[in-house]
């Protein structure tokens, strides 16, 4: 049931919204403001709300690299499946990471093969699994944000108390602050503000953002899921970019305390380091992952079964998930997106995940394509002449 | 995929606990939030409790996400 006055209060927010961002459109002499969702599920809730068909043309939103399924690479999938081959080993995954094509099929593939992979809701499954049987080799294939990494580290941490030796991760974590700072050092990167990553937040707080503000101009909001929280975050944004100076405030208060979730980092900390990361269709960024410290190896499967291919196969051909997970085009402009790519033929990881760019703008039927390169050039001749 | 759910703890032993989401119960680990106690509302993530729900502010909201 819709809450009296609900009605009212979303119209009352939506023409905020166009006020606001018209103003700053004015201001700006652009077609509209940029406003990139990192997460994947933020880019699922502004589609399946309706809440993204609801907004004026003076707001677009571009989706960004937070889903960790799309910046795997194509080789760490393939080691992945090699993981999955040695004799007597079992690897567990979310279910997430099961249909993402490596250079070789996807893991999904590896099983229809012969290779035991199996899905798991946690990764406490992964260490029930290996509890009960001894004898066999069970692998954790550790995908995800800072928001999932602390509670493979708390399972590794019962492995290590319970003495239990068959269970180890594939780390190919990836933390959300450092690939920011790779879209911002870009200096032609068209970002006027960021929705940022509820459940990241959760556990990470506000500080390691505040540089996006200080260090970049760009103010952030960290907002929650549900479609009342969008709505709410997005004029809290619209009203940060008109401020002087930028700034990062947080709407999902419900969730997110300033200062994150103390036990979790201090587990992040105790179990891993920052490393570089490759990003699928981004490339490498410093620090932008986590690495097992030596005292843990073993539990890091990279070490526990010596050999792992190093080789990193190209992307597909065609495919611009690259750009599209930097904010600098829309699904829409690739030539393969609807065509050659589609979720049940999918050439690239956006297509691939269901909370991928390109899933969400194929499933809502999201056609809008990045004119707004075109409008700013036409401006830029205008001002010129 | 940091899908987190609102759940109502409704028991604890040691670092495991059961929780409650409008009707379904499942385990959770508390590993996380060392001090949650019986009655939070914890958003879970991947069968781990991650955050408490600060329910101070809006509680009409808060029971209507949880009651779903």
């Amino acid at each position: 049931m819709i809450p009296a006055g609900a009605i009212e209060s979303v119209r009352a927010t939506l023409d905020e919204i166009v006020r606001r961002s018209a103003e700053i459109c004015r201001r700006t002499g652009r077609d509209a403001v940029q406003i990139m969702e990192v997460c994947g599920t933020h880019t699922m809730s502004f589609a399946a709300s309706g809440l993204r068909g609801m907004l004026p043309d003076t707001v677009r939103l571009l989706s960004g690299p937070g889903c960790p399924v799309c910046v795997t690479t194509p080789g760490d999938v393939d080691r992945a499946v090699w993981f999955a081959r040695q004799p007597g080993v079992t690897l567990v995954t979310f279910g997430d990471m099961m249909k993402v094509p490596g250079s070789a099929g996807s893991l999904s593939d590896a099983r229809a093969l012969g290779a035991d992979v199996r899905m798991a809701y946690s990764p406490a499954d992964a260490l029930e699994l290996a509890r009960g049987d001894p004898q066999r080799e069970f692998i954790f294939l550790g995908v995800g944000f800072e928001t999932t990494a602390p509670l493979v580290a708390a399972t590794v941490r019962a492995a290590a108390r319970e003495g239990i030796r068959n269970f180890s991760v594939f780390p190919l974590f990836k933390l959300v602050p450092p690939a920011l700072r790779a879209i911002l050092a870009r200096r032609d990167h068209h970002i006027d503000g960021f929705i940022l990553p509820g459940h990241v937040s959760a556990i990470i707080g506000l500080d390691p953002y505040r540089f996006v503000a200080d260090e970049f101009g760009v103010p952030g909001i960290i907002a929650g899921f549900e479609p009342f929280d969008l709505l709410e975050a997005l004029p809290m944004l619209l009203r940060l970019c008109r401020q002087e100076k930028a700034a990062i405030d947080i709407q999902y208060t419900r969730g997110v305390p300033a200062g994150g979730n103390p036990a979790a980092l201090r587990i992040l900390k105790e179990f891993f380091l920052p490393a570089e990361a490759v990003w699928r269709a981004v490339g490498a960024i410093p620090d932008s992952g986590l690495a097992f410290r030596p005292e843990y190896d073993a539990f890091n499967a990279v070490r526990k079964f010596p050999g792992m291919p190093a080789h990193d196969p190209p992307e597909p051909k065609g495919c611009l998930c690259g750009a599209i997970l930097m904010g600098r085009i829309l699904p829409a402009d690739c030539p393969l997106f609807g065509a050659a790519c589609t979720p049940e033929t999918a050439v690239g990881p956006c297509m691939v995940s269901s909370e991928g760019a390109c899933a969400a703008a194929y499933k809502y039927g999201l056609t809008e394509t990045s004119r707004w390169k075109k409008s700013r050039r036409r401006q830029e001749v205008a001002v010129r002449s | 995929m940091c899908l987190a759910i609102p759940g109502r703890i409704i028991e604890r032993t040691g670092t495991m606990g059961r929780a409650d989401f409008g009707g379904l119960v499942r385990a959770v680990a508390l590993d996380l939030l060392p001090d949650a106690e019986v009655g939070d509302v914890v958003l879970i993530h991947a069968g781990f409790a991650i955050q408490t729900v600060d329910l101070s502010m809006e509680p009409e909201i808060a029971e209507r996400l949880i009651a779903r």
